[in-house]
Parts: C-alpha cells; sequence; structure tokens
C-alpha cells in the first residue's frame, strides 16, 4: 500500500482491508438502499443546499477558529487554535451529522428513528433533530453511561425521545451499540438507524465521515485566512473517530500537515484499562465492520476503560485503522488524570469548558509541547463542550478528598 | 457434507456451549438426541452477540463467566461425537473464530467431528476466506436467509449455502415473541418454490404449533431460545432437562 489512501471507501465497502458489512443477513437490503439512496443525494443540489441552510441557521455553522492565546502562553511552545464545533448548536459536532442523516431518512420516507450513544452527545443531537422533523426516535444508552452523563439524558427526554437503557455487558456505548442493531434488525422496513460515528457497517463510515467533513473544510479555509498558511498540525480525539476524520479529511492530501488522534489512555497503556484501540488493539470484527478492535485471546471483546464516556468503545473506524497502517495519521493517547488536568487547565485559561473527549486531545498537547516549535500552529478540534461533564469531575473530586 | 434429503422433517435444538455449566452443555444436548432431534446446532458464546434475543444473550453471557473458549467448545463437540452420529453444525459469531485463526478454527472443527458452520454476522459476501477453509475441510457452510432478501440475494445464498439454507422466520433476533402469521407461510412458501437446496427455518420458534406451521414448507425446524427459558424457569437441574425433553419430545411428535 502506498502512503496515500484514495477517498475510499472501495467497491466492497472498504478502506484498505479495513470495513466491509459484518451483519445478519436481514439488514442487508437496508445498507444496500441506504448506500443507493445517499450516492443519490450527495449528487443532488436541492438537497446539499437545504443541508447547508440547516447547518447555517439551526446548527450555527461556520464555527469560529479560535487562538487558545493564554493556553498557548502557558505551553510556551505552539500557538494553539481551537475549532469551536463545542460552539455548535447542543454542543458538540455530532450534530453535523445528524442533521444530514435526518435529511436523509426523511427522503427515504423513513418515520422512525434509531441511535446509540455513549456520552449522551450523539443521543442528543438525534433526538433534537427528530424533534425539528417530527419523528419517532429511541436512543439506546448504556446504564452506567445513564448515570454518567445524567444531564444529556434530562435533555432528550425532554426533546421527547425514549431514551432506552442498556444493562447487558459494560452496559456502556459498545452495549447500546448492539442494543440499537437488534432494533434495527427487528424494525428494519420502518426504522432507520441514525449511527454517530465513522463505524459499523459500509457504507455509515462514509456517509458520517462526509457529514462531518465540514469542519475541516471550514478549517482549511479559517487557517489561510487567520494564519497565513495551513496548520503544522491537527489534534483530534478518537472513540470512533468521527470528529477527528471530520478535522483530518480537507487535509488529507496536505503532506506536510500532520495528523494526530488522541485516544483514551485511561490509566495507563500497560495498565489494561484503556481504550486505545490502535494503539493497543489488533484487527477484528464488532458491529459491522472489520477494524482494529480490543479483544483478549479468545476473540471476546473486552471491557474498554476511559473517564470519558464518549471514548470508552473496543472499536475505532475502519478508516482509522487505515490510515495508522499508511502512517497518514499519527495514533497517541492520553491518560485519565493527564485529561483531567486540561479539563481544568484549559477551563481556567480560556473561559471555555471543554468536554472530557475533546480534553484528551488537549492533553496530548500539552504532554508532547516540545515536540513543536515555537513558531508553528496546531488545530486542535474542540470537539464539544463540557457542561455534561459535571457528574464526573464531582466524582473525580470527592475520590481525592 | 450432511445429507438432507427425504419427507422426514428435521428436528433441530440448539444449545449453547458451556451453558448452564462449563460442562453442563452436554447433558441437554443428549437429552435433545434422545428426544428425537435429527441435528444439533451448537452455540459458541461471544460477548456481543447482536442476532440474539435476550435468552441466547444471557446463555453467552453464563457459558463466558464459566470461562468457555473454543478449545472448550471444540472438547464439547468430541465429546458428543462420543454419543452419537448425529449431525453437528455449529453457530457462533465471526470475531472468536477470526482470533484462533480461520484455518486452523475449520481443521479443528473437522477433526473433531462437527459437520458445518453457521455464521450470522458473516454474510456469503465476506466469507470467502472461511468458506474456502471450510470446503477443504469438507465442513458444511449454511447461510441465513432473511425476510428482507432480495430476489437476486436469495439466489446466491442458495448456491453458496454447501447442502441446506437457514431460513430466519422473522425481522428480528433469535427468540422474537412474533406470531407467524400467513405473511410467515407465504414467505416459507416462496422460499420453497425458489430454492434449489432444502431449508431448515429458525427464530422464533417457541411450541409444537409454531413448529409445525414452519414445517409445512421448510424441511426442518430450529429451536433454541425456547429450550434455554424451559431450563432456566425450571426449579432444578433435573426438571430443566425434564422439561427441555418434554417440549423436544411434543415437537417431534407434531412433526411427524
Amino acid at each position: 500500500m502506498g502512503s496515500k489512501l484514495e477517498t475510499g471507501p472501495n467497491r466492497r465497502g472498504r478502506f484498505g482491508v479495513y470495513g466491509g458489512r459484518y451483519v445478519p443477513e436481514t439488514v442487508m437490503f437496508a445498507l444496500d438502499e441506504l448506500e443507493s439512496a445517499y450516492r443519490g443525494f450527495r449528487r443532488d443540489r436541492t438537497f446539499q443546499n437545504e443541508l447547508k441552510q440547516y447547518l447555517r441557521d439551526y446548527v450555527g455553522r461556520p464555527t469560529p477558529l479560535y487562538f487558545a492565546e493564554r493556553f498557548t502562553e502557558h505551553l510556551g511552545g505552539p500557538k494553539v487554535w481551537f475549532k469551536r464545533e463545542d460552539l455548535n448548536h447542543t454542543g458538540a459536532h455530532k450534530i453535523n451529522n445528524t442533521v444530514g442523516q435526518i435529511l436523509l431518512a426523511r427522503a427515504m420516507g423513513k418515520q422512525r428513528i434509531i441511535a446509540e450513544t455513549g456520552a449522551g452527545q450523539h443521543g442528543l443531537a438525534t433526538a433534537t433533530v427528530c424533534a425539528r422533523f417530527g419523528m419517532n426516535c429511541v436512543v439506546y444508552m448504556g446504564e452506567e453511561d445513564i448515570h454518567r452523563q445524567a444531564p444529556n439524558v434530562e435533555k432528550m427526554n425532554l426533546l421527547g425521545a425514549k431514551v432506552v437503557p442498556v444493562s447487558s455487558g459494560s452496559a456502556t456505548l459498545k452495549d447500546a451499540t448492539s442494543e440499537a442493531l437488534r432494533d434495527w434488525v427487528t424494525n428494519v422496513r420502518s426504522t432507520f438507524y441514525i449511527i454517530g460515528s465513522v463505524v459499523g457497517p459500509h457504507p455509515y463510515p462514509m456517509i458520517v465521515r462526509d457529514f462531518q467533513t465540514i469542519i475541516g473544510k471550514e478549517t482549511r479555509r479559517q487557517s489561510l485566512k487567520q494564519i497565513g498558511h495551513l496548520p503544522h498540525a491537527l489534534v483530534a480525539c478518537v472513540g470512533g473517530g468521527s470528529n477527528a476524520l471530520g478535522l483530518f479529511t480537507a487535509f488529507m492530501s496536505d503532506d506536510k500537515v500532520k495528523m494526530i488522534g488522541v485516544e483514551a489512555g485511561g490509566k495507563g497503556l500497560g495498565s489494561g484499562q484503556h481504550a486505545a484501540t490502535i494503539r493497543k488493539g489488533k484487527p477484528g470484527v464488532l458491529h459491522g465492520s472489520y477494524s482494529y478492535l480490543i479483544y483478549d485471546n479468545d476473540g471476546q471483546v473486552v471491557l474498554p476503560h476511559s473517564i470519558s464516556a464518549g471514548l470508552d468503545y473496543p472499536g475505532v473506524g475502519p478508516e482509522h485503522s487505515a490510515l495508522a497502517d499508511i502512517g497518514r495519521v499519527e495514533y497517541g493517547s492520553a491518560t485519565d488524570k493527564d485529561t483531567l488536568r486540561a479539563f481544568r487547565l484549559v477551563s481556567q485559561l480560556e473561559g471555555i469548558i471543554p468536554a472530557m473527549e475533546t480534553a484528551h486531545a488537549l492533553a496530548w498537547v500539552v504532554r508532547n509541547r516540545k515536540k513543536f516549535k515555537p513558531s508553528q500552529h496546531i488545530v486542535v478540534c474542540f470537539s464539544g463542550r463540557g457542561d455534561k461533564d459535571m457528574p464526573i469531575l464531582r466524582a473525580e473530586s470527592e475520590k481525592h478528598q | 457434507m450432511i445429507a438432507m434429503r427425504g419427507r422426514h422433517k428435521l428436528l433441530v435444538p440448539f444449545f449453547t456451549s458451556g451453558y448452564p455449566k462449563a460442562k453442563g452443555a452436554l447433558d441437554l444436548i443428549r437429552a435433545g438426541i434422545d428426544a428425537g432431534a435429527d441435528m444439533i446446532e451448537i452455540g459458541m458464546p461471544f460477548s456481543d452477540p447482536m442476532a440474539d434475543g435476550p435468552e441466547i444473550q444471557l446463555s453467552s453471557g453464563v457459558a463466558l463467566s464459566n470461562g468457555i473458549n473454543m478449545t472448550d467448545t471444540l472438547r464439547l463437540v468430541e465429546a458428543v461425537r462420543r454419543y452419537s452420529d448425529i449431525p453437528l453444525v455449529l453457530m457462533g459469531y465471526f470475531n472468536p473464530i477470526f482470533a484462533f485463526g480461520i484455518n486452523r478454527f475449520a481443521k479443528s472443527v473437522s477433526t473433531c467431528g462437527a459437520d458445518g458452520l453457521i455464521i450470522p454476522d458473516l454474510p456469503f459476501d465476506e466469507a470467502d476466506e472461511l468458506s474456502r477453509s471450510a470446503v477443504q475441510n469438507n465442513l458444511s457452510c449454511v447461510y441465513l436467509i432473511a425476510p428482507t432478501s432480495s430476489a437476486e440475494r436469495v439466489e446466491k445464498i442458495d448456491r453458496a449455502c454447501t447442502d441446506f439454507v437457514y431460513a430466519v422466520t422473522v425481522t428480528g433476533v433469535t427468540g422474537a415473541g412474533t406470531r407467524f402469521d400467513r405473511s410467515t407461510d407465504s414467505y416459507l412458501k416462496s422460499l420453497r418454490q425458489r430454492l434449489k437446496k432444502p431449508f431448515v427455518a429458525g427464530f422464533g420458534v417457541s411450541s409444537p404449533a409454531s413448529a409445525a406451521r414452519l414445517a409445512r414448507y421448510a424441511d426442518g425446524v430450529v429451536i433454541g431460545s425456547a429450550l434455554i427459558r424451559a431450563f432456566r424457569l425450571a426449579k432444578n437441574q433435573r426438571s430443566g432437562l425434564k422439561e427441555v425433553s418434554r417440549l423436544l419430545g411434543d415437537i417431534r411428535h407434531t412433526l411427524d
């Protein structure tokens, strides 16, 4: 394989060797139907214009590229810019994708929407667009996450979504995803499954990436205008990896722009308690695609650990696996401890409370600041805001008192 | 290879390896064979069984907490083989097979005496490597057809299956409480006309009446979740085995 990845996937839904459709036969027709509808809408100007309009007037795009002056001073290293996805409606990048998918669902005549959620940001973004378009919405969420991210659950309920607690397995994102897939297998004729990240069977990794690429397109334009040239590096957290691909894709052929995906290092990569799928996993199959995955010698998926409910997923998007193999993107990690420190630091220096997921990317920058020259510019995808993380912060403070 | 011809309707019970105890599945399988089963499906437990409903999820979870792995399942196959020459088909998800090694898996399965494979998250489109290994090791590949499968896919799946096809009766996961109705009948009837190979029907079989309904068109019926439920709700292991035997015996009776 060369050093560049064609803008995949190929006809068989693969990025390099990764991806595919490892799903029960029952939903195969729905994936075909979705793929052909999506390919049609990608070329349809009316659809694209409508999407653009909702992104502007409803989501609030474009989001600013903000120079984090005091954070930069504190680092004494590279100049750090935040791509402010936290300023989107509902407070994270997730809504870029749900707006796109709800328009697809409507055009395909589906009236019932299901989604999985970890941190609740995707569930919230889905519940929001369902309210806007008058669709029935069911969100699957692990019981553990329901406790960790209570504020988002209340919002989803207010918006009229039904939040179904999932208690099987580890009661987190992976189990919520399995349960959403079971619902889809059962109600596939009437139901549109809005997947929240660049994971799952083809064509989902492609569709979610495409709806998120707006992040990088804007960043590229804003960099040229505000910095005067392209940034030296892009940094984004990676759970499934949608905000990262959203930022990276527009820069893929700019060879000089470095890209760093930051996975959840949990209690440390040697601890066995992390969600660093690319760093510590190996290729395997879960939730419909072949990609890096954390599993034991018997092929059983291992319970991942992260302080953030949005990153503790044992898999990762297949395109990330391909990008890791060819070395186009570098994958690092940040521990829970570093993340909490960065969470507090950026809140206090910039007056912006990052999502715990975003704080992983910020923690990586803090830890790796010496790798960059002071003259270099780094863009961090500020994927979401941290209001939802107050219960986590409270629990951590209590633990240490 | 699995011989399937004849008017006799096949009764195919499903049991999870490692459920209810590490070695307890053997007792259930023996009870199934003694109650008149024609083929046994053995479930290989997986941490994330996305095509399964609550009963099989539960049995899979119990099996894993009993510490069951692929090697234990292969030992179970050998033990069943010592007891009977009944056809044995392994059913499970792809990742444990992939982790074990596809070739090594097919070879071991065949050596231990199993006859076929059903992998619900591996549609024929993705199964090239496994099906090659299966053929080399004389294992029968069974793919699923769903009520939502297109005519084109039905034809391809029919061709891809070695000896017989598995028709999923409902759009749903295993153990769905759905009642079979006229649309189930017409779906199975149309499969009867379209398929060149024999087929068994499964998902949602819970009683002799539901089994008999499917067997009007299908060559056999698979029953899994209802057996686990019957066993689980019994007050002890012995009466659990009895309940399973009785349910299978009743179904056997209505099929004959």
